[in-house]
């Protein structure tokens, strides 16, 4: 008699073409930024071409105003984008998580204050509540920036954290721990953070891409690091005026910013179903 | 009163704010006084709470027009930015993020999808500058930026000056609204009674029309009062490209400037018409939807 074949169900998850996708077009974007740490095509500074040159073999994207080398600014951009959205994101995360946790354990009284006033934190974009940052510190450079995008970011992770949270200490295994005596901060980070880090880590990726946007709109509208960074919210708005005599330049760093984003975004899509396999199937 | 004490707290000493860096300590104790910031916070409140009563947000500093003058002047530009961008956003996205759920497996519906996740992406300012280079520059057909001096007074130069601003807006708002129209749809598509009616002899469309415009349309508001009250606040991204005086520009300006009662009130009026959006969006879902009424009480 022959025992029957046991399909085993895969329990791994499938790592997605969206995954790899994501992977490459970040990759290539930190790859640049790393790789304009040592070498750029031109000085980044030195009037290295004509004025407003169109691309050329020496000159991938041209040249602008000041002819100076736009691949080499547009490569120095990448730094800039990839610093703030880990910044940010870095800073948004520790404010955020924590505010989130203390609202999921704080008294009734308090909780509700905090989801409230982060309901009408929401509603502001991002870049306004960077803005206003910006505006309140004296100066506007890469660390405010950074400061601005994280704090404006911090209230979009709090609420989720708190939601998170809120669900995970409802289970039956947090009343076990709380009754065998583990302390607050142990049913934090034992059960608490590794259960909703997941849904966690997905949706800082997602901020990191709002966190690029908002920094290059934060330097389009002059409120970034100042010149010489090569900000591409910055080249942007320096190419807008140029944009008759020398359209490449107004293209060339939106797209660079886009390809960036997309990259996050579907990068933050297969983290997610590699996360929560249920949620692939269903579509 | 949080927003009393959200400003108290946010742009630092409105004084320092006045004056700039480089002000003695005399010049700081004056302009304090002339503000009011000196007094100690209980009264600021009162004479805060009593000038909101009054509509009086005080004068700018730099132009010393009155706040809300200005600010009506430039609600002209930004109000129907904003609203006629909505509305051509809602156009766009709810036929096509219907499609995209029906037709998920067709390469239409796929296409759909794959292009609002660009949209998502676009930086407002860069959609703004890529559609001035083709249609004002390349096209000549529209222009490139800016408003009538005289505002509406002649319409039409009005609102050629706002459709390009217009069409941005529209074009990104309606990217993120369109996947969750999509979710939207794909979660009643999925949904029991769907089938229920399906099985009682309805086709689909008809049970579609019938009975998921409603259930879907719920989650769908309030998303729409987020998006709405973002539109309204990002426009200032949006003035800035196309060079509008609207409300955006003067915030951007105000914090330029340091122009602090220019600042407060526009975000006094920013926050007012955020919170009203809100309250309009619950209505409207409670209108739509009778089981959220009976919840009226209880707490979220």
């Amino acid at each position: 008699m022959t025992t029957p074949e046991l399909t085993i169900p895969q329990t791994h998850p499938r790592v997605s073409a969206t995954l790899w996708v994501g992977l490459v077009l970040v990759g290539l974007h930190v790859a640049i930024a790393l790789l304009s740490l040592v070498w750029t095509p031109y000085d980044p500074l030195g009037m290295t071409g004509g004025r407003l040159e169109a691309p050329s073999w020496a000159h991938w994207a041209g040249t602008d105003r000041l002819g100076r080398d736009f691949f080499t600014q547009i490569m120095l951009g990448s730094q800039i984008a990839l610093v703030v959205g880990a910044g940010a994101v870095a800073i948004g995360g520790a404010i955020g998580v924590t505010l989130g946790l203390l609202a999921a354990f704080a008294s009734r009284w308090l909780d509700d204050a905090l989801a409230a006033t982060l309901d009408i934190l929401i509603a502001f974009p991002t870049l306004l509540i960077a803005m206003l940052v910006v505006a309140a510190s004296d100066e506007a450079n890469l660390f405010t920036a950074i400061l601005a995008i994280g704090i404006a970011l911090s209230a979009i992770v709090a609420r989720l954290t708190r939601i998170l949270a809120k669900r995970v200490l409802l289970l039956d295994y947090i009343t076990a721990a709380r009754t065998s005596g583990t302390s607050w901060m142990g049913i934090v980070l034992i059960h608490v953070l590794p259960n909703i880090w997941p849904t966690l880590a997905v949706n800082f990726a997602l901020q990191f891409g709002l966190a690029a946007i908002a920094e290059a709109s934060l330097s389009y509208l002059g409120l970034g690091a100042p010149p010489p960074n090569a900000s591409w919210g910055h080249l942007l708005q320096e190419a807008q005026g140029t944009v008759y005599t020398a359209p490449i330049g107004a293209f060339a760093p939106g797209l660079a910013l886009v390809i960036l984003v997309v990259g996050i975004n579907l990068l933050a899509d297969g983290l997610r179903d590699v996360a929560d396999p249920t949620r692939s199937a269903q579509r | 009163m949080v927003l009393f004490a959200l400003l108290r707290l946010l742009p630092g000493d409105p004084a320092n704010a006045l004056l700039g860096v480089g002000a003695t300590p005399e010049q700081i104790a004056a302009a304090r006084a002339q503000l009011g910031s000196d007094q100690p916070l209980g009264t600021q409140f009162i004479n805060y709470l009593n000038s909101l009563a009054r509509f009086d947000l005080g004068t700018s500093f730099v132009s010393h027009a009155p706040v809300l003058d200005e600010i009506g002047n430039r609600m002209a530009v930004t109000l129907p930015l904003t609203l006629l961008g909505f509305v051509l956003a809602l156009v766009i996205a709810i036929p096509l993020g219907v499609i995209a759920a029906v037709k998920s497996q067709t390469w239409y519906g796929w296409l759909i999808s794959v292009v609002s996740q660009l949209g998502i992406a676009i930086p407002v300012f860069w959609l703004g500058i890529l559609l001035v280079t083709v249609f004002a520059i390349n096209l000549r057909l529209l222009p490139s930026g800016g408003f009538p001096l005289r505002g509406w007074q002649n319409p039409l130069e009005a609102i050629t000056g706002l459709l390009l601003p217009v069409l941005t807006v529209a074009l990104v708002i309606g990217a993120s609204l369109l996947r969750y129209v999509r979710a939207a749809t794909l979660d009643v598509i999925d949904s029991d009674y769907i089938r229920t009616a399906r099985a009682l002899g309805s086709g689909f469309t008809e049970a579609l029309i019938k009975h998921g415009i409603r259930n879907g349309s719920v989650p769908i508001i309030s998303v729409l009062g987020i998006e709405l009250a973002s539109t309204f606040l990002g426009a200032v991204v949006v003035e800035r490209v196309f060079t509008l005086p609207g409300m955006g520009s003067m915030l951007l300006l105000a914090i330029q400037q340091r122009d602090y009662p220019n600042l407060q009130g526009v975000l006094i009026v920013s926050t007012l018409l955020v919170l009203l959006i809100g309250f309009a969006a619950d209505m409207l879902q409670r209108l739509i939807d009778p089981r959220l009424r009976d919840r009226v009480q209880a707490p979220t």
